[in-house]
């Protein structure tokens, strides 16, 4: 008796579930078409537009070290430098400092310093970038400019990898306003990470009697490398398409900077400065270049943390 | 310090005085221990000394015509035009995003292993690692060039693709965390597939899925880059013409802090000051409660 | 909560089966209690001496008052229900109680009669002096076999008279598990199977050379022979080194250890010492109805 009705009431179900799970499948695979052809006409509307740039100056666009609009002349030289040169400095202060931080705050401080502390750090991580760059060229730049480099240069003249502008507004001011954008990034994905260790390595280490320094060095920070990694891949992502706090600051000069007091450009400045006067042609075509460079660079690092995740997905297969 | 002198007359045979070795050890932890405090605090020094000079210069400018005025020249008026732009852009843009995002983070979490699923992570990785500037190139080319003028439409969807990607994972996240048995029992009751995820799923993780798509509203607002390459070119209160270009209080801030004048520099404090409670407020309420559930 | 009380009717089940077992052996292996009236013994060094030692986490005391002493060169046992402090204790006599937030100890810890929660006592030189093993096996995940054993020794810095790799070697021998890994040093430590992981964490605690090693129910995760390796293992060491072991296992108790001591909780859910005596006292005629009724399963 019982059978029967059980198959009975799952006919309509059956039957309900292909045409709801129909409509269901139908929109999510809209969705991910659509998202699939965003993904897609991005890369295709930047081909598109760059290809009259690449068609004139070859790859000689990205070697390039003039940018001069009256007389046609696109190169994106100054422009990666700028980025390379921000990103790289940038990550040179923030990961240091932010793994620090992290240290700091998930192995030394009492709960009570540590709890205020990290939601502070992570709050700033939501601060939009363009009120972190006004704050970078009304208060940072104004004082790099005052408390710094005009003294820095006034006593020393031109130095070599400084250089003698000095206006506040320079490769320097730039690079330490991105340090600190993305520090938060590494702060808080590190944490993360030394968080998920156990405490009875910690506690191995610390028996053996080991001090706590030495069980960061030797136990806590090798088991969180992957993870820092990552975080500095991310963070040197953020860094090298950030846009308002690095146009805010740098200067925006379109040549090689010869030193940290050197206005500069990166490529996502450049767009942003630039983009409004282009005249559509060669100009345009060579910032929507300068673009696709750069959309080239943001690729490459997701690959990267692709392959760290799934090296350390493999890695700990294996311990297991 | 006595109790180690009262050992009384029987030596001891381990001796609990550090080595010479030990007490550098010691020495370096110390260092260490300092540096790594000195690192935390100049970190949050700097950050707080953000926020405090936002708040303290926000606060001196903030006035009444700032809400309720446009801006007149360069010493009088508000930034009504960029409030109301903002306050058209940016929910229109999550009207966009919130769908396709949960859809997206719905289809991923419930088909783990699925093709299109791994298809889609890609593009949603790929989507949230690419710079806004170039998504808002991508804007410009679709467009500002068909239609031959910058709009806050071009401004909405450069930033519904910016927030898609940060819903659709976040959602991706919760709606994995929802336990099986919840959705198995649904399915043993006879429930169909879909409208399992619909119903058990989604309330299960509603809460999750509104913290997640209000993080990309609070991103959402603060982005400035693809509205300098869509959106310029209006400072007057435009309500409703998507056609046209909108002001907004991202774009307000930036150019007005370029400009050679104390009180726009001031309105663009203030500017900051609204956009950065607005964003503190969504980040704080859901962080709240994301710290109220660890505890628990 | 929960947890901890569905273990401890687990535990009190065991001696049931078990009594029997004890008491013969007790019987048939008495040889090695003889070593708890040995007068050399309280010659040599590694000896400990408890005083109204109580231990907090937070507000909540899990040890109360335990006065007791660890003769040196013995195995003294810690036996108990679980959440009667025993583990907490032990930890406390190395100092690894307060690397927990919000801990606190009170009252005095001797090593050879010096207090090791003086002033001046660095808690790093006091776990240099009393090694620690622990629950589970927890080798360095990132290390090699070899470093994990080299860990400890290196951190002291480099011995002229003699190289690293010799006292991995002694070390590893000491805890019986050279010939097993002596092929695979380099090979990564997590590797081995789980009582191999504990022997080596034994190696390392060894390398260091400590006067005292505390083992705190270090056979909980193993099977019943890698168990039997490792009791092996506590009965060849005792003659170098003072052992204190905190086990679950009144059997265990009763085949290693030379003196036991029975811990107990209060209403207050605070661990206290109940009786401590040779374990074949203990284990046969003990003192207190209570001890009486735990070692021979009438309980609960």
């Amino acid at each position: 008796m019982s059978i029967p009705i059980r198959t009975g009431s799952r006919a309509p179900t059956s039957s309900a579930r292909s045409a709801g799970d129909r409509i269901f499948r139908v929109l999510s695979l809209g969705v991910a078409g659509m998202i699939l052809l965003i993904v897609a006409g991005i890369f295709a509307q930047l081909a598109l537009g760059s290809a009259e740039a690449f068609a004139l100056f070859g790859l000689g666009f990205l070697t390039g070290q003039t940018w001069d609009v009256s007389m046609l002349v696109f190169g994106a030289l100054p422009f990666i430098a700028g980025t390379v040169a921000t990103s790289v400095l940038a990550m040179l202060l923030a990961v240091p400092l932010g793994v620090a931080t992290a240290v700091f705050l998930s192995e030394i401080a009492p709960r009570r310093l540590a709890i205020p502390m990290t939601l502070l750090v992570e709050l700033i991580a939501a601060i939009p970038s363009v009120v972190i760059g006004l704050w970078g060229v009304m208060i940072l730049g104004a004082f790099l400019r005052d408390g710094v480099e005009v003294p820095v240069v006034g006593a020393f003249g031109e130095l070599p990898f400084l250089g003698s502008a000095a206006s506040g507004s320079d490769l320097l001011a730039a690079s330490l306003l991105l340090a600190l954008m993305i520090t938060p990034t590494i702060v808080a994905i590190t944490r993360e990470v030394l968080s998920t260790i156990p405490q009875s390595h910690r506690e191995a280490f610390l028996g053996l009697g080991a001090t706590r320094w030495e069980t960061i060095r030797a136990v806590v920070l090798p088991q969180a490398r992957t993870g820092i990694i990552g975080a500095s891949l991310l963070a040197l992502g953020r860094a090298m398409g950030e846009t308002m706090a690095v146009t805010m600051t740098i200067g925006n000069a379109d040549r090689l900077p010869s030193g940290l007091f050197d206005p500069a450009q990166t490529i996502a400045s450049k767009l942003a400065t630039s983009w409004g006067e282009a005249s559509d042609g060669v100009e345009r075509s060579s910032l929507i270049a300068l673009g696709l460079v750069l959309l080239f660079l943001a690729l490459a690092l997701v690959l990267a943390t692709r392959l760290l995740a799934r090296g350390s997905l493999r890695r700990s297969g294996i311990g297991r | 310090m006595n109790r180690m002198t009262d050992t009384g007359p029987v030596p001891a045979r381990i001796s609990l005085e550090p080595t010479v070795a030990e007490a550098s050890r010691r020495r370096r932890d110390r260092a260490w221990t300092w540096a790594c405090f000195a690192a935390a605090g100049t970190i949050v020094f700097l950050l707080g000394a953000i926020v405090a000079m936002v708040v303290i210069n926000g606060l001196r400018s903030l006035s009444v015509q700032f809400f309720t005025e446009e801006m007149f020249g360069y010493e009088e008026g508000g930034a009504l035009a960029a409030i109301l732009g903002t306050l058209q852009i940016v929910p229109l843009a999550t009207l966009i995003a919130a769908p396709i995002g949960v859809l997206a983070g719905i289809y991923m979490a419930e088909t783990p292993d699925g093709r299109v699923a791994g298809l889609l992570r890609l593009a949603t990785e790929t989507l949230a690692g690419i710079p806004s500037v170039v998504i808002g190139i991508f804007a410009f080319t679709v467009i500002v060039v068909p239609t031959q003028t910058y709009s806050a439409f071009a401004a909405i969807v450069a930033i519904a693709v910016i927030m898609i990607p940060l819903v659709a994972r976040s959602t991706e996240e919760i709606v994995r965390l929802v336990p099986g048995s919840v959705r198995e029992a649904s399915l043993a009751l006879g429930i169909p597939q879909w409208r399992t995820t619909v119903s058990v799923v989604i309330r299960t993780a509603a809460a999750g899925i509104l913290t997640a798509i209000m993080l990309a509203v609070a991103r959402g607002a603060g982005e400035t880059a693809p509205l300098i390459l869509t959106n310029v070119g209006n400072q007057s209160v435009n309500v409703g013409d998507l056609g046209n270009a909108m002001d907004s209080l991202p774009l307000f801030i930036y150019f007005n802090s370029g400009l050679p004048s104390e009180f726009l520099i001031g309105q663009a404090w203030a500017a900051s000051l609204v956009l950065l409670a607005f964003v503190l407020v969504i980040n704080v309420a859901v962080r709240a409660r994301t710290i109220g559930r660890r505890a628990a | 909560m929960p947890e901890t009380t569905a273990r401890a009717k687990e535990v009190t089940a065991e001696p049931d089966l078990e009594e029997i077992e004890v008491r013969e052996l007790i019987r048939v292996i008495p040889a090695h209690h003889a070593r708890a009236n040995d007068p050399e013994a309280g010659d040599l060094p590694g000896a400990m001496n408890l005083d109204a030692v109580s231990a907090w986490y937070g507000a909540f005391r899990a040890v109360r008052d335990v006065s007791m002493a660890i003769p040196s060169r013995q195995v003294t046992a810690m036996i108990g229900p679980s959440g009667c402090g025993k583990s907490t204790l032990i930890r406390t006599l190395n100092r690894m109680h307060e690397v927990i937030p919000g801990s606190r100890v009170g009252g005095r810890v001797e090593l050879d009669g010096q207090d090791i929660y003086g002033s001046t006592v660095d808690p790093v030189r006091v776990r240099r002096v009393v090694g620690m093993v622990f629950q589970r096996p927890n080798p360095f995940p990132t290390m090699s076999i070899f470093d994990n054993v080299a860990a400890g020794v290196k951190l002291a810095g480099p011995r002229p008279d003699r190289p690293v790799a010799e006292i991995v070697e002694h070390s590893l021998r000491r805890a019986a598990l050279w010939d097993e890994v002596k092929d695979k040093l380099a090979s990564r430590a997590v590797a081995l199977s789980g009582g191999q992981q504990q022997r080596l964490c034994i190696a390392r605690a060894l390398a260091v050379e400590p006067e005292v090693l505390l083992m705190d129910e270090p056979c909980s995760a193993l099977d019943p022979i890698a168990t039997a390796k490792i009791e092996d293992l506590v009965r060849e060491l005792r003659d170098s080194v003072t052992i204190v072991i905190v086990t679950h296992n009144l059997q265990q108790a009763a085949r290693i250890s030379d003196q036991t001591a029975f811990f107990f909780v209060d209403e207050a859910r605070s661990g206290h010492l109940v009786e401590i005596g040779p374990t074949s006292a203990i284990f046969v005629a003990p003192r207190e109805q209570l001890t009486q009724d735990y070692v021979s399963g009438r309980f609960g």
